[in-house]
């Protein structure tokens, strides 16, 4: 009895001795970090909000430590589709914008939420689906389209209000097809890995922006269909919000952000990012 | 194989248990005070009370969620509190999912065990004081398997913490959320492995609990 008392009171004195440990070799990586964030003075915090392509893609991870040890400031990035984030812009909960649908963001400036709207890169759109499918490669999306309504294939929509929904959206829209009438379509309401993941599933095609395609490791028997279309450019845009929106929106970390996305240094590593790994760069830096 | 992970694992195992700790306490204390009144009280609309408390019991972590970010957002009620992303907000989340079932658990078996108890001490000739500590130490076991349900509730909660924390690399990531990430990536491989660690450190935290408990019970033997 005594002894497997002894041994229970050892066992919990070792797991807490663990759960010490990782506690104090957090704290010590946590100073660690702040002490060697280079010589640039912290200034505090922004809140970025964006779209799920830059978090997914990995970019943010490459490019926001460069920034923060440039400029001082931190970033929180809240990674949702573009339709919320700039909603988030709207609240006054987000202090800059990194998104992709370039008639919302435009309308987003006209209605005063913001003072200026930058270009900062741009990467294509992709539309996949199942290899050996019934639809052959091409680089008319119109046909490509087209051809999936007609035979009902089956298609699944991001149906999250993100910049990739509402650009398919606007295709359909201008080819005159209803997307519903196709009994094989489906809104996902999801992010654009998970949609990936749902058209491998089920064997169906989607619209897909070229960095997350690239860079999602489970593509199964996914490949592209569709690519190199004019229409199927996908401009980013890095706006931030103005201060008269909300007393408590950090103007100058926004203003920071987006004259140093748009700077040379951080376009020519916009210009690298993933070009090791996947032979090609996942966004083309076009700043003016 | 995990090198996503490598550098932010620890992080990520650090900031679920400043969320869940926390939570899943300051719900303790708050859910047994609140079971036990509730029960040691009587009074009009009881019964409602009681009613709400169940319903609150199986409330979706995502709509707490969103009403906290409601709450704490910059134009929100509490928007001047500027915690809207942090940590923070996230315990307050959890324990407004944990607190109503950690409360109506206690509330049950306190329904169940304490007319037994009051009885006994009655004849025993407790006072009040002596009568309510009484029935603390006998609903122990019930108290502490509430709390622990509380805790595997917030260690395994995505939804809420995932709208009011905002998953930020390094700072609100959680390991669900860190999973719901991994697979959006379609990173499975690491997303299991992550889920592994995560039931791994809810067993040790229960193990540890246990040990806590058991200790305890031993010690009152000895009364």
């Amino acid at each position: 009895m005594g002894n497997t008392k002894v041994k229970k009171r050892l066992f919990a004195l070792a797991l807490a001795s663990f759960f010490a440990i990782v506690l104090l070799a957090g704290c010590k990586s946590n100073s660690g970090g702040n002490v060697g964030g280079g010589g640039t003075e912290a200034k505090g915090t922004i809140i970025l909000s964006t779209t799920t392509s830059t978090e997914d893609s990995g970019l943010l991870a490459y490019i926001l430590p460069v920034f923060t040890e440039q400029t001082g400031w931190e970033v929180d990035t809240i990674a949702v589709g573009t339709g919320a984030a700039l909603q988030m812009g709207r609240d006054g909960q987000a202090d800059v914008l990194l998104v992709h649908s370039r008639p919302d963001e435009d309308t987003f400036v006209s209605d005063g939420y913001a003072e200026m709207r930058y270009d900062v890169m741009y990467n294509d759109y992709v539309i996949v689906g199942p290899a050996g499918g019934e639809i052959a490669y091409s680089e008319d999306v119109a046909e490509t389209f087209a051809a999936i309504a007609a035979q009902e294939l089956p298609f699944v929509s991001r149906g999250d209000d993100s910049g990739t929904h509402k650009k398919e959206l606007a295709v359909w829209k201008s080819l005159g097809i209803t997307p519903e009438s196709n009994t094989g379509y489906t809104s996902a309401g999801q992010g654009m890995g998970a949609t990936l993941g749902m058209a491998k599933e089920m064997e169906a095609y989607t619209l897909a922006d070229r960095a997350t395609w690239l860079s999602y490791a489970d593509k199964g028997n996914l490949e592209i269909v569709c690519e190199k279309s004019e229409l199927l450019l996908n401009p980013y845009g890095v706006i931030p919000v103005s201060g008269t929106v909300d007393e408590q929106i950090n103007t100058e970390g926004g203003q920071a952000f987006a004259d140093w996305i748009t700077s040379q240094p951080a376009q020519d590593l916009i210009a690298t990012f993933g070009v090791e790994e996947y032979g090609q760069p996942l966004f083309y830096p076009d700043a003016k | 194989m995990f090198d996503a992970l490598d550098a932010g694992l620890l992080n990520i195992i650090i900031t679920t248990m400043k969320v869940t700790l926390p939570s899943s306490a300051i719900s303790a204390v708050l859910g047994t005070a609140l079971g036990l009144l509730l029960e040691g009280s009587q009074f009009y609309g009881k019964r409602i009370i009681v009613r709400i408390n169940r319903t609150l019991m199986g409330s979706p972590p995502v709509v707490v969620g969103l009403v906290c970010y409601l709450l704490f957002m910059r134009k929100g009620v509490f928007g001047f509190m500027d915690i809207l992303f942090s940590v923070k907000a996230m315990v307050v989340a959890q324990v407004m999912i944990i607190t109503p079932i950690i409360s109506g658990m206690v509330y049950s078996s306190a329904e169940r065990n304490a007319p037994n108890i009051r009885s006994f001490a009655h004849t025993m000739g407790a006072s009040a004081g002596q009568t309510r500590l009484l029935l603390i130490k006998e609903l122990k076991n019930e108290v502490y398997f509430a709390a622990i349900s509380g805790f595997g509730r917030a260690i395994s909660e995505v939804g809420a913490v995932m709208i009011v924390g905002g998953n930020i690399r390094g700072k609100t990531r959680t390991m669900t959320t860190a999973i719901t990430l991994l697979r959006n990536q379609g990173n499975y491989s690491e997303a299991i492995y992550l889920g592994c660690v995560l039931m791994a450190i809810a067993l040790c935290v229960q193990l540890v609990a246990d040990n806590l408990k058991g200790k305890e019970a031993v010690g009152d033997d000895n009364y």
